[in-house]
């Protein structure tokens, strides 16, 4: 299985101890070297020094097993800590996603990493100041409420006195349990937390000094091109390396089962080796009709029903209904698309396998990489570092799996660098989501009956996808979950009777992954459009009719918020404006997952009749998520979320053929470009003495109702399928 | 056969080894050099995140034969300015926090820097066009655009 034109015996010779070397002096060169230590410091959940650490000149290192994933987050987490310990935010170092370092958090998903994570930190903080103070108290002879924290210093009230945390402590850990009932500070007294903090990785990355996933070398690597099957589902049937062979600086071939890649010492040198390879594949046509997919999804075989909303009886609600509405939505499937393909380094020396990734789920993924390797999960330590923007289970940890199988081959360290073809043809998909509507409305036209039925990929599996690597090797692999993508079908609306079903697909044409705001997305894209339709059917204007079912004070408080924010003026049935650019606006709300973040959104679009092209000119958002960390920050990600979903939901469609993926560039995946980005204007709800929620997917869940409300306000037509192109669009148009 | 070319990168000449002339210049760039500025995106001049200046103007590294660069005068992301001596348009990046990710950021950078030598006060809707091959995932085109406004106010 593996060929080599240098000897493996060669590689051993010079394989002693290994040397590591980064191009940039950076705290992950620390993090990655300090391999006595790291053996040494708690990952545990429970304790401070899991998520804490004071050394001896008073600098404070936060582990978080939650990862930035260029989000700003780490600013954020930053602040929760500073604040919490009372230190100057300069002096804190966040070290992110080690499994050597960082505790098991959780994956970096479902807009949880301040909710949870940093309420975790918040308290392993709350616990090591109180423990400070206790010491001082001993220390200074004086009562511990005669004392308060500041600058890294205990301080006697009302007096000059003061010891240093450093003295407190001595470099030594804190070796306590994180007391849940520590007091947290009253955030009448924050300084830092609320603030607009600048983020602490921007100077970096405008000037070519950041480290990025991509920019990590280590000393004697080599550089690895996977070569994915020629269809889907393919099994190689023979490879011919003999050109590649005569390349400067080939080293090797590493053909596993269905999985091959080659090795160069450069990394251009490994894409001319993965060019000139000759591989031959068996044929395969198992993808469905593109044309036909919804009838395929319908007739996909289903592992079984859950029911995701009762209330009253919504069958007999319905028979009595004086109106009765039903539409089909769907939503395309959608990959990541990440600005930077997929990448990782990994190096396998005595037993143990190291793997620097930009994965989301470090501490998932060492898991998932023992399975595939048959080790021990504590032989395996994988290390993040930050990649291009993450919005979701992508192809990092696919990139990973190919590295540390390859590395483990050659007993050498390998980077995998994933193309563009390879990331947009292989990363796992947002999968096509089918959802089935039905109202029932009285004479009034209140409304009385509502009923859904969602039809999605299986989610009853363990929180892991499919190793690419795993699976064309033939090695032992996990099953593809889709994410919580039941979430977003329950209504937050009060309608006496109600009934909502999921039917659990046993199949779906592509490897499922969680992408940006999971089912949340397109669920809420049917309710809020569905909902909009009833109001139409009532002829009342949508947000008043979203007022009337709304029975959330705080929901009802950010509505009105927003129809100020967007001058909203009551909508009276579809504009009838003449000419071929007709403008409208829509209204959407969600409160996330019927348990946090609040979010109303207002659209203005601008509808050409003539070529079916829908521009968004503007986004009005009303949002609440609690108690802010960083308004700014908050900021970026609404106006992300945003533009990020104007672009999923006007333009972006996988294509495929009954192979393989077709869309495999950005001519052939096109997303939004300047041009075509809207305004975004925002109102922030700060709440400091709640509870913080996540903002890094709520924004994105009203985006492709509030446009398709808004299409219907323009021209009158309803848009139920994800994209809305403009040959959708002139469809609807002309049968309208 | 190996041969050594001589880059001019930010102000220096260096000799970089290169098995293939055809190589593109991102790679010389980011494996011989070891800047970080320049990113890999896409290799097909699609996306913009490997922008540097070549002469003066931009291009796509990724897709520019280094072969073809030799003897030419490169600039990237680092040279354009430091940390400590940044290019307004650095600065104005900072003060508009025009970051997600980051990833597409020098595209962004290089490509606003070789629109501002040309048209010192650029319109929105200038920006936005001259942008308009640099692609973004996070979404921070709302904030770039008004950092590059930002940055030909500072140069004015």
């Amino acid at each position: 299985m593996l060929t080599e034109n240098i000897s493996r015996r060669e590689f051993l010779k010079t394989s002693g101890a290994l040397v590591v070397v980064f191009s940039v002096a950076s705290p992950l060169a620390d993090a990655a070297t300090k391999k006595s230590s790291a053996a040494a410091k708690t990952v545990a959940l429970d304790q401070v020094d899991g998520f804490v650490e004071i050394d001896a000149r008073g600098n404070v290192t936060v582990y978080s097993g939650k990862v930035d994933l260029g989000t700003g987050v780490q600013t954020a987490l930053a602040q929760i800590a500073a604040e919490e310990l009372s230190v100057p935010l300069s002096r804190v170092t966040v070290i992110q996603g080690d499994t050597a370092l960082t505790p098991d958090q959780g994956i970096t998903w479902g807009s949880l990493t301040i909710q949870s994570g940093g309420m975790q930190i918040r308290q392993a903080c709350a616990t090591a100041r109180e423990a400070l103070l206790d010491r001082a108290a001993e220390k200074l002879r004086v009562a511990k409420t005669e004392l308060y924290a500041k600058d890294g210093r205990a301080y006697v009230v009302g007096s000059e006195r003061s010891v240093p945390y450093t003295e407190l402590l001595g470099g030594k850990r804190f070796e306590m349990k994180v007391n849940e009932k520590a007091p947290t500070k009253p955030p009448s007294m924050y300084t830092v937390v609320g603030q607009p903090v600048p983020r602490l990785d921007i100077p970096d990355k405008v000037t070519g000094r950041f480290t990025y996933m991509q920019d990590f070398k280590l000393k004697g690597m080599l550089h690895a091109r996977v070569v994915h099957p020629a269809a889907m589902k393919a099994s190689l049937q023979s490879v011919d390396d003999s050109e590649a062979r005569r390349l400067p600086g080939y080293v090797a071939t590493v053909r596993k089962g269905n999985f091959v890649a080659v090795v160069a010492r450069s990394e251009w040198g490994a894409i001319r080796a993965a060019d000139a390879l000759k591989t031959r594949w068996s044929d395969w046509r198992g993808l469905p009709d593109k044309a036909k997919l919804w009838d395929h999804v319908r007739k996909s075989k289903i592992v079984k029903d859950e029911e995701l909303q009762k209330a009253g009886n919504s069958a007999e609600a319905m028979k009595g209904a004086a109106k009765r509405l039903n539409a089909t939505y769907d939503f395309a499937v959608h990959t990541h698309g990440s600005i930077g393909p997929s990448c990782a380094v990994a190096d396998y020396r005595d037993g143990e396998l190291r793997v620097w990734t930009a994965s989301q789920a470090t501490h998932t993924l060492r898991k998932q990489l023992a399975k595939m390797l048959d080790m021990k999960p504590e032989a395996v330590r994988c290390t993040y570092i930050e990649g291009a923007g993450c919005y979701g289970r992508n192809g990092h940890e696919d990139a990973a799996a190919d590295a540390a199988l390859i590395a483990r081959e050659l007993g050498k360290p390998v980077r995998v660098q994933w193309s563009r073809a390879d990331e947009h043809g292989w990363d796992p998909k947002g999968p096509p989501t089918l959802i089935e509507h039905r109202a029932g409305l009285d004479g009034a036209g209140n409304l009385v009956a509502w009923e859904g039925e969602l039809y999605a990929p299986d989610r009853s599996k363990p929180f892991a996808v499919t190793l690419t690597t795993a699976e064309h090797a033939g090695l032992p692999k996990d099953d593809a979950f889709p994410g919580n993508i039941h979430q977003g079908m329950a209504i937050p609306y009060t309608v006496p009777n109600i009934h909502t079903v999921a039917h659990w697909l046993a199949e779906t044409p592509f490897r499922p992954s969680w992408i940006r705001t999971p089912g949340r997305m397109q669920n809420t894209y049917a309710n809020e459009c569905f909902l909009d339709e009833c109001a139409a059917a009532a002829n009342v204007d949508p947000l008043e009719y979203r007022r009337r079912y709304l029975k959330d004070a705080r929901g009802l408080e950010l509505l009105d918020r927003l129809a100020k924010l967007a001058n909203w003026q009551t909508r009276k049935g579809p504009a009838k404006a003449e000419g071929d650019s007709a403008k409208g606006r829509g209204v959407s709300y969600i409160k996330y997952e019927l348990v946090r973040t609040y979010v109303g959104v207002v659209a203005d679009v601008t509808v050409n009749r003539k070529t079916g092209k829908v521009t968004v000119d503007r986004f009005y958002v009303a949002h609440d998520c609690g108690q802010i960390i960083n308004p700014d920050g908050l900021r970026n990600q609404i106006e992300g979320n945003i533009v990020q979903t104007v672009s999923r939901t006007l333009l972006e469609d996988l294509q495929w053929d009954a192979s393989r993926v077709t869309s495999l560039d950005w001519k052939t995946y096109p997303i939004l470009t300047f041009p075509d980005v809207p305004d975004v204007v925002i109102d922030l709800i700060d709440r400091p003495t709640e509870r913080p929620w996540g903002a890094g997917e709520p924004a994105a869940a009203v985006v492709p109702s509030a446009i398709a409300n808004a299409i219907y306000d323009a021209v009158g037509v309803r848009m139920r399928s994800v994209p809305f192109t403009p040959e959708k669009v002139r469809a609807a148009l002309k049968s309208a | 056969m190996a041969t050594t070319l001589t880059l001019h990168v930010n102000g220096k000449s260096q000799p970089v080894r290169v098995d293939d002339p055809q190589m593109p210049l991102l790679y010389a760039l980011r494996n011989d050099l070891d800047l970080h500025g320049p990113r890999f995106g896409c290799g097909l001049a699609q996306c913009g995140a490997c922008t540097v200046h070549v002469d003066g103007k931009p291009v796509r590294s990724c897709t520019y034969p280094v072969g073809q660069a030799a003897g030419k005068k490169i600039v990237t992301l680092e040279g354009l300015g430091t940390p400590k001596k940044p290019h307004p348009l650095q600065q104005a990046f900072v003060a508009e926090q025009a970051v997600q990710c980051g990833y597409c950021i020098n595209g962004m950078i290089m490509q606003a820097a070789a629109l501002l030598a040309e048209n010192k006060r650029p319109s929105e809707s200038e920006i936005k066009q001259a942008l308009a091959g640099n692609l973004c995932r996070c979404g921070t085109h709302v904030r770039i655009v008004r950092a590059v406004k930002r940055a030909s106010e500072m140069m004015a």
